[in-house]
This record gives C-alpha cells, sequence and structure tokens, in this order.
C-alpha cells in the first residue's frame, strides 16, 4: 500500500512546486492589491475587488478555458510572451502554476485586506509625524502589523492551488511528468481498472499536505501574534 | 515663530482660525469639540486646510493660494498624542529610535541617554508598550517624538487619558522639557489650570474661532460656557 511509484512521485513534487511557486509570486501582487483595496479610494475599485474575487465564483472549466485562449500558444498574451520573452505557459508547469496561482488568488488577497484594515491608522499617522514616508510606513507599521494575516492569506492560498484541478487540468491537460499534479493523478487512477490503491495513496499524501499546511499556518500565526504584541 | 491662517470644513463645523505665536509653549485652550485638535492636525500635515497658510520660522508648510503642501513626514514636526500611539511590535527602545531611523539622522547615544534620563524611561527600553502604564506610555511617546529632532512639538491633551495622579506625575517633566529642551511646543488642552503651568502664550478657541489671544491671564477669568 505504502510503496509510492515514480509516477506518483512526481505528481507529488509536481503540486508542490506548482503550489509553492503560485503562492510565492501572488504573494507580493496580493499584498499590494490588499493595501490598494483595504487603504485607497480609486475609480473602478469596485471592478478590481469584482475582478479578483471572479475566479472564486467562475467554473473552474471556465478560468481555465479563458486562460487557454489567453495565454496558449495562439492567445494575444501567450504568443507575445513566447516571441518576446520565450516564456511559455501551453501544457507547460508553468501554466500549471499560473491557472493555480489564479484560482488561489481570491482566498489569499482576503485575509491579507481584512488585516490591513484592521491596523490602526492611528499608528500610521504616529509614523508619518516622526519622519516616515509612505512606503516606509508601510513596511516598519502596516505590514509587521498584519503579518498573521499575510501567512494566513499565504496558506489558504497554498491550500487551494495544491489542490486545483478544474482550470489546470483545462488550461495544460494532464501530462505526467510535465502538468500532472496529485489531483489530476487521482483524477487518471480513478478511471483506470486496478487503480484505486494507488489513487487512496495519493489521496493520504493529499490529506497528510493539507494537515501539515494547517499546522504551519496555526504555528506561525501564533508566533506571529506573540511578536507583535510581545509577551 | 509659528503662524497660521487657516480655515477648513469638516462637515457641519467648520473651523476659521488665525493667530502668530512667538512663544515657548504655545497653549491652545478650548471645550472639547471646539476644533483644537483639528487644527494641529494641520500644523503637523495630516490634514488639509481648505484654504490659509502655515508657516513655522518663516518656511511655508501649507499655502493653498502657491498650492503648496509639505508631507507630514517632511515636517519635522514632532507630535505626542492623547494616546500615546506606540508601535505594539516594537519594544521601547524601538519605539525611540523610530525617528532617527526614518530621518536617517546618526545614532546620538548622549543625546538618547539625555531625554531617557529626563523622562527617567532608562529601565523601560525591554519592554513592550502592552506591558507599561499610561503614564510611562505617554513619557515613552514623549520621548519618541524629542529623539526624531523636532523644530517644533504638538503635544494634543497629553495628559487626558490620565487619571488625577498619574497627571501630577507627568507635569514636572513637561516643565523641565519645555526648560531644557528649547523646542518650541503647541500644547493643546482643555485645562486652564494645565496650561497655567506651562503655556507662555494662550490661544483660545471657541467653536472653530479664535476669540481671545495673548499671555496666560486671557485664562482668568474662565472664559463664559460655549
Amino acid at each position: 500500500m505504502f510503496d509510492i511509484s515514480p509516477t506518483e512521485w512526481t505528481a507529488i513534487q509536481l503540486s508542490l512546486r506548482v503550489a509553492t511557486v503560485a503562492t510565492l509570486v501572488a504573494t507580493p501582487l496580493g499584498i499590494g492589491l490588499a493595501w490598494l483595496l483595504a487603504r485607497r479610494d480609486f475609480w473602478g475599485k469596485s471592478a478590481l475587488d469584482a475582478a479578483i474575487h471572479l475566479p472564486l465564483v467562475l467554473p473552474p472549466v471556465v478560468t481555465g478555458y479563458l486562460l487557454l485562449l489567453t495565454f496558449g500558444k495562439r492567445g494575444l498574451v501567450g504568443s507575445w510572451l513566447a516571441d518576446h520573452l520565450g516564456i511559455v505557459f501551453a501544457f507547460r508547469w508553468t501554466g500549471a502554476a499560473l491557472a493555480c496561482g489564479i484560482m488561489a488568488f481570491p482566498l489569499l488577497v482576503r485575509p491579507i485586506r481584512l488585516s490591513i484594515e484592521a491596523v490602526d491608522r492611528r499608528l500610521e499617522q504616529a509614523a508619518e509625524t516622526l519622519g516616515a514616508t509612505p512606503w516606509r510606513v508601510f513596511a516598519t507599521v502596516t505590514l509587521p502589523l498584519a503579518l498573521p494575516g499575510v501567512l494566513a492569506g499565504m496558506v489558504l492560498g497554498f491550500a487551494k492551488a495544491i489542490g486545483e484541478f478544474g482550470a489546470t487540468i483545462t488550461f495544460v491537460s494532464n501530462i505526467p511528468g510535465e502538468t500532472q499534479t496529485i489531483s489530476s493523478a487521482i483524477y487518471s487512477l480513478i478511471q483506470t481498472p486496478d487503480g484505486d490503491t494507488a489513487a487512496l495513496r495519493l489521496v493520504v499524501v493529499s490529506i497528510v499536505i493539507a494537515l501539515a499546511a494547517l499546522v504551519a499556518s496555526e504555528v506561525l500565526a501564533r508566533r506571529a501574534t506573540q511578536r507583535l504584541h510581545g509577551n | 515663530m509659528l503662524r497660521v491662517d487657516v480655515t477648513k470644513q469638516l462637515g457641519d463645523f467648520s473651523l476659521e482660525a488665525s493667530f502668530t505665536s512667538e512663544g515657548r509653549v504655545t497653549g491652545l485652550f478650548g471645550a472639547s469639540g471646539a476644533g483644537k485638535t483639528s487644527l494641529i492636525n494641520m500644523i503637523a500635515g495630516l490634514l488639509k486646510p481648505d484654504r490659509g497658510i502655515i508657516t513655522v520660522d518663516g518656511e511655508t508648510l501649507d499655502d493653498t493660494s502657491a498650492r503648496v503642501h509639505i508631507p507630514a513626514h517632511r515636517r519635522r514636526i514632532g507630535y505626542v498624542f492623547q494616546d500615546a500611539r506606540l508601535f505594539p511590535h516594537l519594544d521601547v527602545g524601538q519605539n525611540l529610535d523610530y525617528g532617527r531611523r526614518m530621518n536617517r539622522l546618526t545614532d546620538d547615544p548622549a543625546q538618547r541617554t539625555r531625554i531617557t534620563d529626563l523622562l527617567d524611561i532608562g529601565g523601560l527600553l525591554d519592554r513592550r508598550p502592552g506591558k507599561l502604564s499610561g503614564g510611562e506610555r505617554q513619557r515613552v511617546a514623549l520621548g519618541r517624538a524629542l529623539l526624531s529632532k523636532p523644530r517644533l512639538l504638538l503635544l494634543d491633551e497629553p495628559l487626558g487619558s490620565l487619571d488625577e495622579g498619574r497627571k501630577v506625575e507627568i507635569l514636572p517633566y513637561l516643565v523641565r522639557l519645555r526648560d531644557e529642551a528649547r523646542i518650541p511646543m503647541v500644547y493643546v488642552s482643555h485645562d486652564a489650570a494645565e496650561l497655567r503651568q506651562l503655556a507662555t502664550q494662550i490661544v483660545v478657541l471657541q467653536r472653530g474661532r479664535v476669540t481671545s489671544f495673548g499671555g496666560v491671564k486671557v485664562l482668568t477669568p474662565a472664559p463664559p460656557p460655549a
């Protein structure tokens, strides 16, 4: 039962890589957008908010298909990136990371935005009167105080990214060794006769990864809170 | 020298204040709701006047007719808030050092020792703000503002959140500060007794208007209820 085959290992490693890259790339972007939504009023703010949340409410297959149209080899953005920068998303693991990142984005942004909104603006004002530029107010006051929310958003985003299925398989298909993540591997195994045991192994692996992420976030958040309030 | 001549509409409340003060400590006196905090927020640069001019020592900080508005972080004006506003994620030492870091001033241990001694906060440096008493917090806030080397110090009811016993504990520090630190101050209070002890010039504010200006004697007799 617990002999994990090389194909399964590849799927596990790929899933971890895809979810890690998706989370790490999405986090700075997510922090920036969360700050904009929490602290600034501008034209088109509700539209931006809606666009960020769209992947949460759209059928994943729709998101995946839109990605294929945009970032595919003949897509407007995809062809430009391939011609000018040599970046290809279609049927590559990077495409899986893109799909997972976009699907995870709303879940990542939300806790960060809430925690930035919860930071006392009067502390930011105090920092200003002490000579801190807007950027340094953000870096030395807002971000450290919002850190527990940032960690929560990252874990939630990572968990979503590692479990993503619909958009990924639509956009980059299910190629072992390149785009076959744990989820698509389980899907393939269930379709195969005698695949049940292998599928079950991967199910156990998914549960272990999810639990580990939850525990890690709990520990990190507790540490961050302690550091912030100094006990 | 501080010159203020501003108007600001805040909802239904209109503030129209004009005064020039050469005093070492300018007392801003008035009941709550008279516009004292809005006025010093404008001096600090946290609030933008609708119209008018603010200058400190001849340097223009606000001039709406010339579209000048220096942002708060470039004014070098210290601000002690009623609620201290220490950074909860930094210890006392880091809070005190914050202004120096942000203004990229060179480290000046002698000055730091002078201020921590003056305010008796040398023993608190490793503590977090959450572990301080109200009086200690206010002293640290005072030290933090002073160590950013401001050219003007604004104090908004710094004793307002303290009980009587604590006020008596802090007042002597403020008197020492006035006599030793040589930084002009604007001291906001609704307590005439406090201002009599500290201020050298008084601006009386009632319902958003300056109603009298002069030495501490304008505080007596007590102004008629607003």
